[in-house]
């Protein structure tokens, strides 16, 4: 049975993760690479435009508070690969005003960073894109990079599997504070109701003072009183998106997150993983809300397929080693790739966060070439039928929880 | 032989939290919006200024334990409003305050070396001070740090950053296809930091930027304040707009930078300023007097003197005289989140002062609150101000002016229009930009070159 029946696909959501070269640890050894430009404004410029020319809903891009490494948990000392990179925020603000249509949505590391200041730094960003922000919220485990604060040492564990009642404390005591962290920036990004600025030129008062909020936050590991610095941002509340592996990481997303990024290898999985995650929505009394979960997916793309699986291996040889990674590699046609999303749909994905093997080639690969090909199934927007990020994902600007 | 011509340099501040702006006017826009700053950046570049500045605030004001409302309030983030008008302008420099004690130097020292490399090379830092637990109520580490602290962790701070700035050389990636290798050296970006108040090593992850690192700008006016720019800044920002106070702290801090190897020239002394603009000097001082009484209403004023008094004046007419009963001076200050708490620190004496002063002037509460406040530093034609701001710099009582108009987002375009053209008539202010970055706009040396000639004598 082929479920792309040109007849009732629904409409998939697609966003593309953007990061360095792209994700093949070699990607940068390609022609169409540009690595020497990885650090300029132009470069991530041509990256969004492209894939804003592609109708995407948003692009992620990621970020760390520590050099890249080949190892999960600690830092290498690799000399082949990428290493470096800009704040995430800062270069989704500087190609917003280049972009007019596309979400932006950059990392942020919950772990070592101050609710206050991302709250106020993503509603700004949703000021400079009128509408178009979000923030992929993020844990860190490392050593190395606790060591780069100096506020904080966490126990040494020897990966993120979950087995261990050590490691488990510290991953969910993580996760913890990363919820405790988004409801933190979110009461923020509610603390001015909209009309709060009033400018009533006949008792002199600019803002009315009943409409500002303290959110008188209280965590385990911090407390933010506010209200925030900066007025509710334009979408009322930012998208709010997380990746997740497993049961702590996935309540997270139920629990706080607008789209999940989730890892599935198969249909089976994906259904699997969509059906715990809608489970954890309930047990969070969040059932009715609406929960984008995506896979991500890591893509070689080529009109010959035989050319993309041939690249895959160069680059595999290039790096040493077969990349593998969290999310399932696909190496194929357009169509072919097409088959597969439409396949994983079926599982209750709303959309994919594809991983583009080497930027400069699969990213336009997809914009090009994956996106035509759904439109002609039907699956997929042919123009931008909204202003704001929340709009294309079809979610309606909250009310302010604060406003009586 | 003459003393050369000495050249402007000039800056644009987008008011925030503030009452300078008269937003009660017709032609005020949006504070907020990013289409606002994006019409003052193009302002600001447009007359070739050396840099656009914004402030910071990471609490609402308090006073009588509400947040106070009658000022312009609400803004954005700096950093993210400096990348983005980074993408609307090629080569205004772009200066963002950020506090040295609510943030943390690996990451603020990422966020400048970001801003510097989407910029190419446009990013500057007004490191500020700030202790009080009100604000830090915001944050995970809490309002703890104490007032004799904070230029130890501004400096500790600082210090730190340039170690993280200076982790990597510039030469690192090498980014080679055929044999490789991305980076030179695997330890790029290594750094260890051990002090008081930062203990921190690891890997710095952002490579040197164009700048190297960002321009240094200091706000301090304090003793420590002043040390501290002499020692580590390449321009501070002063609040001594006119000519006698100007001279006196331009000397006083240019005499402080021997001691510290540095030169003269090697830190910029700006003050803030404000202006009105009239086709006569009779239009510009009537239309000066407006602005101070739209800055300056009747309960703005019994604000400001609740400032001093630390006490309830509700109850008093501003347009009558002086309260009688004198400032609670052992109370807790009823303002918070106000940077110039410090700034009346005898008020029995600035009380006692300002009952005479008005007694002497028949002024009312709001007009001793215009007379005794906010200075308007230049007020006339635009060929009195071109030449007023020109005769001060020559004078030796600046290197030039951030300009603060009282209107946002228009409020710098008539300054561009007729003040601009003057300046450059009369040889003091750039035709055109002569170079990319803001050290170039400045006149400050790459911390590369500085180092190379270091090393070479």
């Amino acid at each position: 049975m082929s479920p792309s029946s040109p007849s009732s696909p629904a409409p998939l959501h697609l966003a593309v993760a953007l990061d360095g070269t792209g994700w093949h640890p070699a990607s940068w050894r390609e022609q169409v690479a540009r690595p020497r430009d990885l650090f300029t404004a132009g470069y991530w410029a041509d990256l969004v435009t492209e894939a804003e020319r592609g109708l995407l809903d948003f692009v992620t891009i990621e970020d760390g508070l520590g050099p890249q490494s080949s190892r999960l948990l600690d830092p290498d000392d690799r000399t082949d690969q990428v290493r470096g990179r800009l704040d995430a925020v800062l270069i989704a603000s500087r190609v917003a005003p280049l972009t007019r249509h596309i979400g932006l949505v950059p990392t942020t590391v919950a772990t070592h960073t101050e609710p206050f200041h991302i709250s106020k730094a993503i509603a700004t960003l949703d000021y400079v894109s009128t509408g178009r922000a979000g923030l992929r919220v993020q844990i860190t485990a490392r050593q190395n990079e606790a060591a780069h604060f100096g506020r904080r040492t966490l126990p040494r564990i020897e990966s993120y599997d979950h087995t261990d009642p050590a490691t488990r404390a510290l991953i969910t005591d993580l996760f913890d504070e990363a919820a405790d962290y988004v409801e933190a920036v979110r009461r923020l990004w509610d603390s001015w109701e909209d009309d709060a600025e009033i400018r009533d030129a006949a008792t002199g008062r600019f803002v009315d003072r009943d409409k500002l909020h303290h959110i008188d936050f209280e965590g385990r590991r911090f407390s933010v009183r506010g209200p925030s610095i900066t007025p509710r941002p334009p979408q009322g509340q930012p998208l709010v998106a997380a990746l997740a592996h497993a049961t702590v990481p996935y309540r997270l997303v139920a629990r706080a997150a607008d789209v999940g990024f989730v890892t599935p290898h198969d249909t089976d999985r994906a259904r699997a993983i969509v059906q715990e995650i809608r489970a954890e929505q309930e047990a969070a009394g969040r059932g009715a809300d609406p929960l984008h979960v995506f896979a991500d997916l890591l893509v070689f793309l080529d009109d010959d397929p035989a050319e993309a699986r041939a690249r895959r291996a160069r680059l595999d040889d290039l790096a040493g080693e077969p990349h593998s990674g969290d999310a399932r590699i696909f190496a194929g046609s357009p169509a072919e790739l097409a088959d597969l999303l439409q396949e994983f749909q079926t599982a209750g994905l709303s959309g994919f966060r594809l991983r583009p093997a080497v930027a400069g080639h699969d990213l336009p690969a997809i914009s090009r070439g994956l996106v035509p090909e759904l439109q002609r199934r039907g699956a997929f927007r042919t123009a931008y039928e909204a202003d704001t990020l929340r709009g294309l994902l079809g979610l309606t600007r909250p009310a302010n929880r604060y406003a009586a | 032989m003459s003393k050369p011509l000495k050249q402007i340099h000039l800056a644009a501040h987008f008011p925030g939290v503030n009452n300078t702006t008269v937003w009660s006017d017709p032609r005020a826009g949006s504070h907020i919006e990013f289409s606002s700053f994006t019409h003052f950046a193009r302002t600001a570049e447009r007359a070739k200024f050396d840099f656009l500045f914004l402030a910071e605030g990471l609490r609402l004001r308090e006073q009588g334990g509400t947040i106070y409302d009658l000022d312009v309030v609400g803004r954005p983030d700096t950093f993210t409003v400096l990348a983005a008008l980074a993408a609307v302008t090629e080569r205004l420099g772009l200066t963002g305050t950020i506090n040295s004690t609510f943030n943390e130097p690996y990451e603020v020292a990422r966020q400048f070396a970001s801003l510097d490399h989407l910029s190419d090379g446009r990013a500057a830092w007004n490191v500020v001070t700030s202790w009080d637990a009100f604000t830090g109520e915001n944050f995970r580490r809490g309002g703890f740090l104490p007032q004799e602290d904070r230029y130890s962790r501004a400096r500790e701070f600082l210090t730190t950053a340039h170690e993280l700035f200076d982790s990597w050389q510039g030469d690192e990636i090498l980014a080679d296809r055929a044999t490789g290798a991305f980076l030179r050296d695997a330890k790029a970006g290594s750094f260890v930091h051990t002090g008081k108040h930062f203990d921190i090593h690891g890997r710095f992850n952002v490579p040197r930027s164009p700048q190297g690192r960002p321009v240094i700008f200091q706000a301090g006016d304090s003793e420590e304040g002043r040390e501290f720019a002499a020692a580590e800044a390449d321009a501070i920002f002063s609040r001594h707009a006119q000519r006698e106070q100007g001279q006196a702290f331009y000397a006083d801090v240019k005499s402080r930078l021997a001691k510290y190897g540095r030169r003269a020239d090697q830190l910029l002394i700006l003050p803030a300023a404000t202006f009105v603009l009239g086709d006569t000097e009779d239009e510009a001082r009537d239309t000066a007097r407006e602005v101070r009484r739209q800055q300056v209403s009747g309960a703005t004023a019994l604000k400001h003197l609740e400032f001093v008094w630390n006490r309830d004046l509700s109850a008093y007419d501003p347009e009558g005289p002086l309260p009688e009963i004198d400032p609670d001076v052992d109370a807790e200050h009823i303002s918070r989140g106000r940077a110039q708490v410090r700034m009346y620190r005898d008020p029995l004496a600035t009380a006692r002062e300002w009952r005479e002063l008005a007694e002497a002037n028949k002024w009312s509460i709001r007009d001793l609150v215009i007379e005794t406040g906010n200075r308007q530093n230049f007020v006339g034609t635009p060929e009195t101000v071109a030449r007023t701001i020109d005769e001060y710099v020559q004078a030796d009582a600046a290197d030039g002016f951030i300009l603060v108009p009282h209107i946002t987002p228009g409020g710098l375009d008539e300054f561009a229009d007729k003040v601009v053209p003057l300046l450059q008539e009369r040889g003091v202010f750039r035709a055109d930009y002569e170079g990319t970055t803001l050290r170039d706009h400045l006149g400050l040396t790459h911390p590369d070159e500085a180092r190379e000639s270091r090393a070479a004598s």
